[in-house]
């Protein structure tokens, strides 16, 4: 079906499809929106979901951990403050390898306050054993809402699925969604790891460990993760077999004989594309890297992609404060570092809070790459 | 009426080999739900604390019932996603056994840092068994002070010095917070008191909707008092109406135990190192004095409660 939604709508459509047995979840802007439509969904009877409206973003992580501890299919989504407050439990929840899957509308942290987006919630959260997947669209949001579910049931690990917060989350768009019927088959049933409810089979789930265990757990969880690609790259491929829609886990667009190319993560990826599109008219050889995988960290994939590049801009709607260059930028720096001969590299900081990232911004950028010359470590992109 | 006859015919849900201090009131509590809940089959989850610590060191668990434990503030609200995982189920046909939740927290999961959690899952009606085995301060990481610790107590941040005699506020009244919520059922009590503890778990998990159970679990360690004093000590706080043993059900409070003689806090305090410093000094019987005045202003306050939304009442 052809629909016009925004994407908090969509996201939301797309959980009405998903059909979740049990969603947990607290208001914030700007993804309030998703978890006010579901609601309406639980009540109107079109979901069989148990809902939980918990008194806070904490207690919403806690109560999915304990859903998915008795093998149901869970579901949440927040953003910003809400996010931060989950930080605790999201470790807890990739410890105990349970497939929550969540929704996030990426917005800015305080302080001071900001209700409007940026990547600083989703990638302060990088280090938490989570799956973390970057939208460019609505339509994007959607089918990787759903793809999401069968990834992080089949890699045994929790998956965060961000759409820009108000960029995205407000904005309507042209989407197409799949058949309720179509969803529902291409989902199947989860295959927990273990229920908790089977109590003539008592299991102990989060034990404490020492010394002894402790390592052994945490290196079985990154293997996990990093087991994680392949099924990610599997349940992409079904799906576009399936539905028509391709998503590679990294797209190089317009990117053949490319001297510059920005790296970037989310919305501002349709706004350097329009960049890309003039500066090639012009005779400019410039190209894309659109990351849409950012946990695991494809770093093969990243490597082989950017060492075809001279020069390389790399775009982080987060500043990990004081650290050297924005967090994908050291990422990069870092998966580079062993090329024989390495690309000159560059670090952007733009749009924090939601400031305008506009395709001038882009060509600005794209024309400082092209020309290979950077005085500061960082630039910050369109700020006073 | 409940036999120990009868309870010892139970399986041992909470078995031995953990590695509890000798004379744990927490362990001799969980061990004596899990024999009280039986035969209805319980699913439990437990906050961070000495509990968890002392009962699932991986690869051991005294656990022979489901138990999930996430973090230190959650046993609420991981019961709450359980129950709702649970009523899912149940729903869809996918589960036939009427299963019972019990979320065990200490006092500091309970009154500090899981109030907010515990507050959320009880208006929400989660049909759930909050045990929250209190033994008056943060013991697992080395005796700190909870908003259940006593007032006069000697704890490592409340240490009693020069200036200060210990802890300088009264504990919380955790029970009326929790009937403030309207819970289907509320009691409190403690492990020397066998079968009303049996009795108010069997009540709680019966109950329609969201319980909780207050027991005061002493604590060689954190109390300093000898292995062997647990259970008498449990017994003087209920001697001495330090700690009521009561109820609350259907809007109406009971209380269970009333002592034939009710003997002076000091019998209570005495035993216990953590208020060793106040005997002995004008000042420390000055603290005794305000512990014993708040002890009978509440005593006496629950007598009035009982009164007035008890049994007699609804009689009158």
């Amino acid at each position: 079906m052809i629909l016009a939604k925004t994407g908090n709508e969509a996201l939301a459509y797309a959980m009405k499809q998903i059909n979740p047995d049990v969603v947990a979840a607290y208001p914030i802007t700007p993804s309030t929106e998703i978890v006010q439509l579901f609601s309406n969904y639980v009540a109107d009877g079109e979901v069989d979901t148990e809902f939980v409206p918990v008194e806070s973003e904490h207690s919403a992580m806690t109560a999915c951990i304990g859903a998915a501890a008795c093998g149901r299919r869970v579901m949440t989504a927040t953003a910003s403050q809400g996010l931060a407050l989950m930080h605790e439990m999201l470790f807890i929840a990739a410890g105990l390898r349970l497939p929550i899957v969540m929704a996030v509308a990426s917005r800015s942290l305080s302080s001071p306050l900001n209700i409007h987006g940026d990547h600083s919630d989703s990638v302060a959260s990088r280090d938490s054993g989570w799956l973390q997947f970057f939208c460019e669209t609505v339509q994007e949001g959607y089918d990787t809402l759903i793809m999401a579910v069968k990834i992080a049931e089949r890699a045994y690990l929790p998956a965060i699925v961000a759409i820009d917060g108000f960029i995205l989350s407000h904005c309507q768009e042209r989407i197409e969604t799949l058949e309720d019927r179509a969803v529902r088959e291409f989902l199947g049933q989860p295959k927990p790891n273990y229920n908790l409810l089977d109590w003539r089979n008592p299991i102990l789930v989060g034990p404490a460990t020492l010394q002894d265990y402790y390592f052994e757990f945490k290196r079985s969880e990154i293997e996990g993760m990093r087991r994680a690609l392949p099924v990610i790259e599997e349940v992409q491929q079904e799906f576009g077999q399936r539905f028509g829609r391709y998503y590679p886990v990294l797209e190089e667009y317009r990117c053949e004989d490319a001297e510059a190319v920005l790296v970037v993560m989310g919305s501002a990826c349709g706004t350097c594309r329009v960049a890309v599109d003039q500066l090639r008219a012009e005779g400019r050889k410039v190209g894309l890297v659109k990351l849409r995988v950012f946990r695991p960290l494809v770093h093969n994939l990243l490597r082989t992609s950017l060492a075809k590049f001279p020069k390389i801009g790399v775009m982080d709607r987060v500043d990990a404060v004081n650290s050297y260059g924005g967090p994908l930028f050291t990422e990069i720096t870092s998966v580079l570092y062993d090329l024989p001969e390495r690309p000159k590299v560059f670090s952007y900081v733009y749009g924090l809070g939601g400031r305008e990232f506009s395709p001038e911004d882009a060509r600005m950028v794209y024309e400082q790459v092209l020309s290979g010359k950077k005085d500061e470590l960082v630039t910050y992109v369109g700020v006073r | 009426m409940l036999k120990l006859q009868d309870l010892a015919k139970n399986q041992e849900l909470f078995s031995h080999g953990h590695r509890a201090c000798a004379g744990c009131g927490e362990a001799l509590a969980v061990r004596q739900i899990l024999l009280a809940a039986q035969p209805r089959p319980v699913v439990t989850t437990m906050a961070t604390g000495c509990l968890e610590i002392f009962s699932s060191i991986y690869p051991h668990s005294a656990w022979q019932v489901p138990m999930i434990h996430t973090a230190f503030e959650t046993a609420a609200s991981t019961a709450a996603g359980v129950e709702a995982a649970y009523r899912f189920a149940k729903k869809k046909g996918l589960i036939q056994d009427d299963i019972r939740v019990i979320a065990f927290a200490g006092d500091g999961g309970t009154y500090d840092i899981g109030l907010q959690a515990l507050s959320g899952a009880l208006e929400r009606r989660h049909r759930f068994l909050y045990v929250c085995t209190n033994n008056e301060a943060y013991m697992n990481t080395g005796i700190q002070r909870s908003s259940a610790t006593p007032y006069g107590a000697d704890t490592t941040t409340s240490p009693a010095g020069r200036v200060l005699p210990g802890k300088v506020q009264h504990r919380k009244n955790i029970m009326e917070i929790v009937i403030a919520h309207d819970v289907a059922y509320a009691a409190q009590t403690t492990v020397f008191f066998w079968r009303d503890l049996a009795t108010k778990v069997q009540k709680a998990l019966d109950a329609p909707g969201p319980s909780f159970l207050n027991v005061l679990v002493p604590c060689p360690l954190g109390w300093r008092h000898l292995p062997s004093e647990t259970v008498r000590l449990s017994r003087l706080a209920a001697d001495t109406c330090y700690w009521p043993l009561y109820e609350y059900e259907n809007g109406r409070y009971k209380v269970n135990y009333t002592p034939t003689k009710k003997l002076p806090l000091e019998e209570f305090l005495k035993p216990q190192g953590r208020f060793r410093h106040l005997f002995g000094s004008e000042a420390g019987q000055q603290v005794i004095a305000e512990l014993q005045r708040y002890v009978d202003e509440q005593w006496e306050l629950l007598l009035r409660k009982q009164a007035l939304f008890g049994e007699e009442s609804a009689k009158a």
